[in-house]
């Protein structure tokens, strides 16, 4: 019978390495390789080099740095303003974001609509499509149906102060106090998504308006702060333009405002796009 | 001439008299009636809805503010005397009330004539509920600037008259409403004490 030897300490420490490699091994066959996560664009030049023989595949689409989106207010069932002679806001709205639209590709910049047809997206569809860009601004269009006619303003986002701990916000129950709960970090509200902008958005609606104010006399000479609905949930500097009014006895009134209007919110965001803290929130 | 001939005469001549002396009066009112451009509605309103009066009620000079007339898009603060209450809540009534029924002109009107206040409450943090009646996004004329002022002549009238106010929501038939006409957003809080 073979005699029971103990294990030396070599022993023991050969047995801790072989342990802690199996799992390391099982990891190694489960992963996949780095490479076939990256997206092709990441992708070596070796890789991306078509067999010889084959078509090159497509080249993926190239989304723009820089996305200026222009957004017609109203539209479909919702006519907006209504002035007695038949002009409606939803389409004068359209017909100045298209003329905006080829100011600026005209400058060379990238430019989406978020409707170009008699259609209503909600307020968050209109918000989604800036949202989805990397890097992009937000102007909308309005018709309004009060104000000096030919006069234009151009509004941000303004939220209110936090309240105060209150009643509302903060509550005991048996007599012990309930703190609210803590935001996550990276979390950022839809309904606030306007927020952490509001400083360019102020920035971008003095630029307009500076350019504005030279071409619309009785115009005010700065933006104002107006909490705008189709705004609120844009993360990413967003305006209003609204030109006055519906109340024109003649549709060719409000025509004629179309081009030097255009041209005047482009050099607005031109001017803001080439300022030293367009860049910052 | 016959003595009744003589009589009817005399009659019709003080009849003649008489009605001349009265018409100036009828005058004066028929030009008052013409001059009050006031609605079926507030009509009705000024019948059926009794004044909101408190045990506390004092005679105050109360700041109010409508339309600047000539001056589109901003708003003009006019002094005008009113019973006005010590309790916030009350108080707050009064003025918007005022601010819908009084406005000197209809120009300088900012909030539609036929909209009824149909609650106002303070909550302990100084949170002012102000529920209007479906006029108010109704009839209020749709654009950004008319919204602005709406709300604007709302919560600056608040700030003069009841100072223990810190912000102001808004509520349509008791209901929280996406915007006031399209455009100016109702689901937040106006800060009051800081609107320009």
């Amino acid at each position: 019978m073979q005699r029971f030897r103990p294990l030396k300490s070599i022993h023991l420490f050969a047995l801790f390495l072989a342990a802690a490699a199996i799992p390391l091994v099982a990891a190694q066959t489960q992963a996949p390789a780095p490479a076939q996560q990256q997206p092709p664009a990441a992708a070596t030049p070796q890789q991306s080099a078509p067999a010889p023989g084959t078509a090159p595949p497509p080249a993926p689409p190239q989304r723009p740095a820089f996305v200026v989106i222009l957004d017609p207010g109203h539209g479909g069932a919702d006519n907006g303003a209504r002035g007695a002679s038949g002009v409606v806001e939803k389409d004068i709205a359209l017909a100045l974001a298209r003329a905006t639209r080829l100011q600026l590709q005209q400058q060379g910049l990238h430019v989406l609509l978020t409707r170009d047809t008699d259609d209503d997206p909600s307020f968050d569809d209109r918000a989604t499509l800036a949202n989805a860009q990397r890097s992009a601004l937000l102007v909308s269009f309005h018709v309004s149906s009060t104000g000096k006619v030919g006069s234009v303003r151009t509004y941000y986002y303004v939220f209110a102060a936090p309240s105060s701990p209150s009643l509302g916000e903060s509550t005991k129950t048996s007599g012990t106090a309930v703190a609210p709960p803590r935001p996550l970090a990276h979390l950022i509200p839809w309904e606030r998504a306007q927020e952490s902008f509001s400083n360019s958005s102020h920035r971008l609606a003095d630029a307009i308006q500076a350019e504005l104010v030279k071409n619309f006399p009785g115009s005010p000479a700065s933006s104002s702060g107006v909490p705008l609905r189709d705004l609120r949930s844009v993360a990413a500097p967003a305006v209003a333009v609204e030109l006055s009014s519906v109340t024109v006895a003649d549709r060719g009134a409000l025509e004629a405002m179309f081009a030097p209007l255009a041209a005047s919110v482009a050099r607005g965001i031109i001017a803001y796009r080439s300022s030293p803290d367009a860049g910052a929130h | 001439m016959s003595r009744n001939i003589k009589i009817t005469l005399v009659f019709l001549g003080v009849a003649v008299v008489v009605g001349l002396l009265s018409l100036r009066g009828l005058h004066e009112r028929v030009n008052r009636l013409a001059r009050d451009e006031a609605s079926e509605e507030q009509a009705r309103r000024a019948v059926v809805s009794a004044p909101i009066t408190t045990p506390t009620d004092a005679p105050s000079n109360a700041t109010i503010y409508w339309a600047a007339p000539g001056a589109p898009g901003q708003l003009a603060a006019q002094q005008i005397q009113l019973q006005l209450s010590s309790d916030a809540a009350m108080r707050g009534k009064q003025v918007i009330q005022a601010l819908i029924q009084n406005p000197p002109a209809a120009e300088q009107r900012t909030l539609p004539a036929d909209v009824r206040l149909l609650a106002f409450y303070v909550l302990p943090d100084g949170t002012a509920i102000a529920d209007f009646s479906d006029e108010l996004s109704v009839e209020t004329p749709s654009g950004i600037l008319s919204e602005q002022l709406a709300v604007n002549s709302i919560a600056q009238t608040l700030e003069a008259n009841v100072p223990s106010l810190h912000r102001l929501h808004i509520l349509i038939h008791g209901q929280e409403s996406e915007t006031l006409a399209g455009h100016v957003d109702l689901t937040g809080y106006f800060d009051l004490h800081s609107t320009p």
